[in-house]
């Protein structure tokens, strides 16, 4: 056992590296998806009927299809194409596009639950269609969207382990190396800590979001509060006020 | 807009005046295959009060709607100020009109909503700014100035920074009405803006429209079942049934001495009562 942990202490640069290899891939798979999402999402309520039945081949196409295969596709296909992209780029492109061709349904749905009363009310105002969308759809939708597109986020952490198919020497990577010198349950039991660590904070950060959000739609606290600790006294004036 | 103008409006005396702020010319409106209105030929003079009666379903909202462009035209045409708003008359083929000609048009009207339908992401003040900002180019100091009016005027001078969730649905009405008048519309919609409310706040509300309809020369076209206010306020009360109007008349005439049994039929069961009398104070 003391074992173990000298190997894991040994080792603990190296599963930091991998551990960074995977926020980058995380983050950058988020970011790219989410761009796509909306592109996608909104695009797929156009009028236009080509490019909305272009948008939705491609969610279709991307959700259809495995992630593994896309990966292995823009690392070993691609260069043979003359386009030859980093390993880093690949993953990012493959998880962006998968996930975000999910996430874009989100964005659609959610966009779709606004009450067509708001819709209205923009018309009667004579604002153009980025300005509905832009000033008072999408930040209502947002706050809609937010818990769908945290799930989708895990989702995506545990997806990036299977980048050390196209060389990523990612997290996942660094503990299978780390089970050669300990033992399955240990190297296991640390991957599972350090992913589950990594999705509760990124979990407790979208919540702060979906705080945020609901606050600014004049729901619920604001974050400040919602952070504070309550002692029962607050709690108990706090019930007070709603009642 | 010569090219683009309401031909009968011309046939009058030539003087502007004589052009309604609003004409229904043959219009048609479905519903796949439900015919709500049919023919209809009405119009709202400049100025003018008119508010519309009849029994749920007969299409009163939806006459408002296509004014507003939140619905589209089967058939006919509407003209706002003698300019076609949706539809035109081109070499003898019914043309949609532009996005852009409409807009320019939809600006000179504004609408207020059962629902008040206030945007929840802005505060009351941004609400009222947000369209003469960015659609009217006002400065936001300047829009501001006028939305703090607004506000005084409708009895709210220190809900400016409020949300509008944190508001009585009476105050959010009265915002929604601040809302749309920031505009400086020359066409006021009205749709059953008090049917929300709970009666002890629906006569602030009503209050303020009757005020507003005392100090200004909007035109209005209301859809109310408030028969005391479309008879305080109105100056012509016209009655639907079966998407046609069945009869017009000033309030006086209508709310008293009915002709057609239709509208006989109805105020008596609105108003309740054995007469069918109102408001004969
Ligand atoms: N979006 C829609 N789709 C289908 N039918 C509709 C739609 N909107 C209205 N209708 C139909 O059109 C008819 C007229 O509706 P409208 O809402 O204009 O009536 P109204 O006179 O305002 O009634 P109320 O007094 O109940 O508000 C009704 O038969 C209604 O069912
Ligand atoms: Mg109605």
């Amino acid at each position: 056992m003391e074992s173990n942990f000298e190997a894991l202490a040994e080792a603990w640069p190296r599963i930091l590296d991998g551990l960074w290899i995977t926020l980058q891939l995380t983050l950058g798979g988020a970011l790219l998806a989410m761009v796509i999402a909306v592109v996608l999402g909104l695009g797929s309520r156009l009028h236009n009927i080509v490019l909305r039945g272009l948008c939705r081949a491609i969610m279709e196409f991307f959700r259809g299809t495995s992630l593994v295969v896309q990966l292995f596709f823009f690392f070993f296909v691609l260069p043979q194409l003359g386009l030859a992209l980093p390993a880093m780029v690949c993953g990012i492109l493959g998880l962006g596009l998968n996930y975000g061709a999910y996430a874009a349904e989100v964005v659609r749905g959610s966009i779709n639950s606004v009450p067509t009363g708001q819709w209205e009310a923009t018309t009667a105002l004579s604002m153009s269609k980025s300005q509905q969308m832009i000033r008072v759809i999408f930040p209502q939708a947002w706050a809609l969207m937010i818990p769908s597109l945290t799930n989708y986020l895990i989702h995506m952490l545990k997806g990036t382990a299977i980048v050390s198919f196209i060389t990523l020497a990612d997290l996942t990577y660094h503990t299978e190396q780390l089970r050669e010198q300990t033992d399955t349950f240990f190297a296991y039991g640390v991957s599972l800590v350090i992913y589950f660590v990594i999705a509760y904070i990124l979990t407790l950060i979208m919540n702060a979001l979906e705080v945020r959000a609901k606050h600014r739609l004049g729901r619920g606290e604001s974050l400040r509060e919602a952070l504070t600790p309550k002692t029962p006294e607050t709690a108990a004036a706090e019930g007070g006020r709603k009642a | 807009m010569p090219t683009t103008t309401d031909p009968h409006a011309a046939a009058g005396d030539g003087t502007a005046a004589a052009v309604p702020a609003i004409r229904f010319e043959n219009v048609e409106k479905r519903f796949g295959d439900n015919v709500v209105l049919k023919d209809l030929n009405f119009e709202v003079a400049k100025g003018d009060r008119v508010t519309l009666i009849g029994p749920s379903g007969s299409g009163k909202t939806t006459i408002l709607r296509l004014v507003m462009t939140l619905e589209s035209l089967s058939d006919g045409y509407i003209y706002i100020d003698g300019e076609p708003l949706t539809h035109e008359l081109r070499d003898g083929k019914r043309v949609a009109r532009s996005e852009k000609a409409q807009k320019q048009i939809r600006k000179r009207i504004g609408m207020v909503f059962q629902q008040f339908n206030l945007f929840p992401n802005m505060t009351v003040l941004e609400n009222i700014i947000e369209a003469p900002v960015h659609v009217l180019g006002q400065s936001k100091a300047e829009a501001t100035k006028r939305a703090m009016e607004l506000l005084e005027s409708v009895g709210l001078p220190g809900k400016a920074n409020a949300h509008p969730l944190q508001l009585s649905g009476g105050q959010q009405q009265r915002v929604a009405i601040a809302r749309a008048l920031a505009m400086d519309p020359d066409i006021l919609l009205l749709d059953e803006v008090t049917s929300a409310l709970d009666p002890e706040i629906v006569g602030e509300v009503l209050g303020i429209l009757r005020h507003i309809a005392e100090t200004t020369d909007i035109t209005m076209l209301i859809v109310t079942h408030e028969m005391q206010f479309a008879r305080d306020v109105s100056n012509r009360v016209m009655m639907f049934d079966g998407g046609r109007v069945v009869e017009e008349a000033t309030p006086d005439v209508m709310f008293t001495n009915p002709q057609h049994e239709r509208t006989q039929a109805f105020l008596h069961a609105v108003l309740g009562s054995g007469d069918g009398h109102i408001g004969t104070h």
